[in-house]
């Protein structure tokens, strides 16, 4: 099964539009409640950061019956250093990002504690792909 | 399969389909001209019983007679019976009609509402690893959860309601007295479906300790009449009655658990389209930090309870105006504790827990992922060749809705009438065929033609 979302710079109205929809789908399959939860956390953090950071992107999601797979591919600033990028309270938001109650710094290492693996990999000036799984 | 308070009468039904289109979790369905109820969908919220026009669906409480097989009849009251009757009719009045209609002892159930608040706070304390705790006091937000929200139903608190402990108390209370427990007849007048769904097939406990329900409604209708028949001189005898405190006349009201709940930070919802809207937010994570949720299906709570035949903010009043009298005579010193109850305090407490709640989830297409998937990418694909409008002719409340039912078999895709006229116009269907599919949704007197 394959889904795709738009994600769009700076509206955070609709953040988590696309893991709203993968939560459904994943009830309807009958996946464990504790790894929707999971998967919906990781990828409404994914969501979240391609707002706030990057110039929107997009959302790709593919689901077999033993897993499902999450592409999160922005165009942006990118990340320089991604080590300290994973580590926890470090953020680049703006002030104003700030404000709304996103930006604690906690997007990539809550989305590393939730999946089953993770893989982020980025260019400056182009953007980030944040590849996630989590096993059913 | 599940038992349920709410039922359609097909003499009734004028297959109008605004249960369905009404109906939270999508439970209704429309075939030969009457409406009928998905079992493992339904949560007894009553929104179809509110907007039915032809009083086609009923709720299936006891027989007012039942209590007469027992002679110690008792009337488990809620709060919001009380506040049905307009000011010059008097709580102690009620009592004594009550007395007179047959019941041996009247018991408002908010009675043991304190005791509840105890227990909640408690086991809050011992559990503070969960969050948020959800109250299970509304039957119909339980089941809701069980079915749409199966990733929290580890945060319903399983302790049992006033209701069950003031059941438990007065039913100790009386065997105490050497009376045996065949004698004892326990009546819950309930304000709504979602409750008798709850006495009669409770969540989380083999049985309930309550051996009957009697329909607000009709309780309402025999008291005012005899009320009437006493007439305005009769002497009532006087009856010793207790006297609610503030905290527990308002515990049924929104914000009623709330405000004396230790949470450091808690929400208070009623109506179940914003229940919704919540626990949505809530199953992303996107709520933090919250403790304690008070969540009730009727606007205004039970104020606003199917079974009440007084407006909701009407009754809400006349409740805070109880709430207000007892707040002064509490101020005054006037009002001691319920120390009846209180001598029960350390045995309800310790008898106050549930077993666990189970999820059952009504979205799952399939047990086996693999063949879920398959359907899912079915509906997927039907979904896109519908209309997408919503109109209903199915006799679906929606597209997605019909695609499913057609992907587990339980719905002919004939059913849409857009599929019909693209067939028709294809010459793949007579037109006599398309109507006889429609008379298949909406009964054999629908066609009928005489429109100009």
């Amino acid at each position: 099964m394959h889904q795709e979302y738009t994600v769009i710079e700076g509206d955070f109205v609709n953040a988590g539009a696309a893991s709203s929809s993968v939560k459904k789908t994943l009830k309807q399959l009958n996946v464990n409640p504790q790894v929707v939860k999971r998967v919906v956390v990781a990828l409404y953090e994914a969501e979240v950061n391609a707002i706030a950071h990057a110039y929107g992107g997009k959302v790709t999601v593919d689901i077999d019956a033993g897993k499902i797979r999450m592409v999160v591919a922005d165009k942006g600033p990118g990340i320089p250093d991604i080590a300290l990028a994973m580590q926890e309270g470090y953020s680049t938001a703006r002030p104003e990002v700030r404000d709304m109650g996103f930006g604690a710094g906690m997007g990539l290492p809550n989305m590393q504690k939730n999946v089953d693996r993770l893989n982020v990999t980025s260019e400056v000036g182009v953007g980030t792909t944040v590849e996630m799984e989590v096993n059913f | 399969m599940f038992y349920h308070a709410l039922r359609i009468d097909d003499q009734l039904c004028i297959g109008c389909s605004r249960c369905m289109k009404n109906c939270p979790t999508e439970a209704i369905r429309i075939s030969s001209g009457t409406a009928s109820i998905q079992e493992h969908r339904c949560i007894d919220c009553g929104r179809c019983y509110e907007v039915c026009p032809a009083q086609a669906v009923t709720i299936d409480g006891d027989d007012f007679d039942a209590i007469h097989r027992y002679s110690h009849s008792v009337a488990l009251l809620p709060a919001v019976f009380l506040g049905q009757f307009p000011d010059d009719i008097s709580v102690s009045r009620v009592y004594a009609v009550l007395h007179e209609l047959g019941f041996a002892h009247v018991m408002e159930v908010e009675s043991a509402a304190m005791i509840y608040a105890d227990a909640k706070n408690r086991y809050a304390r011992e559990h503070a690893d969960i969050k948020p705790l959800i109250s299970s006091f509304c039957p119909a937000i339980v089941r809701l959860i069980q079915i749409k929200y199966p990733s929290l139903v580890e945060n319903i608190l399983p302790i049992k309601v006033p209701l069950d402990l003031s059941a438990m108390y007065i039913e100790a209370e009386l065997q105490s007295r050497d009376i045996p427990r065949e004698e004892i007849g326990l009546f819950y007048i309930t304000p709504c479906a979602a409750k008798i769904a709850a006495v009669k097939a409770p969540v989380g406990e083999e049985k309930s300790v309550i051996d009957g329900v009697i329909n607000m409604n009709l309780l309402y209708n025999r008291v005012y009449k005899k009320i009437k028949e006493l007439g305005k001189n009769h002497q009532y005898r006087p009856l010793s009655r207790q006297r609610l405190s503030a905290d527990a006349v308002l515990s049924t009201l929104t914000n009623g658990e709330r405000r004396i709940c230790q949470a450091k930070r808690s929400y208070a919802i009623d109506g179940i389209k914003n229940v919704m809207d919540f626990l949505d937010k809530l199953e992303n994570d996107e709520v933090e930090g919250v403790e304690f949720l008070e969540l009730r299906a009727c606007d205004q709570s039970c104020a606003g309870a199917l079974l009440s035949c007084e407006n909701r903010f009407l009754c809400g009043e006349r409740m805070y105006s109880r709430a207000r009298k007892a707040a002064e005579r509490e101020r005054n010193g006037e009002m001691a504790r319920d120390r009846e109850m209180d001598r029960y305090r350390d045995y309800l407490i310790d008898h106050s827990l549930l077993g666990e709640v189970q999820p059952r989830s009504m979205l799952v297409l399939d047990e086996d992922i693999g063949r879920a998937l398959e359907k899912m990418e079915k509906i997927e694909k039907m979904k896109c060749n519908l209309p997408q409008i919503d109109c209903g002719v199915c006799g679906a409340p929606t597209c997605e809705a019909f695609a499913t039912d057609v992907v587990c078999d339980s719905a002919d895709l004939h059913r849409c009438v857009f599929y019909r006229i693209h067939l028709e116009s294809q010459g793949k269907m007579t037109l006599a065929e398309g109507a006889s599919n429609m008379r298949s949704v909406w009964g054999a007197d629908r066609i009928s033609g005489e429109l100009e």
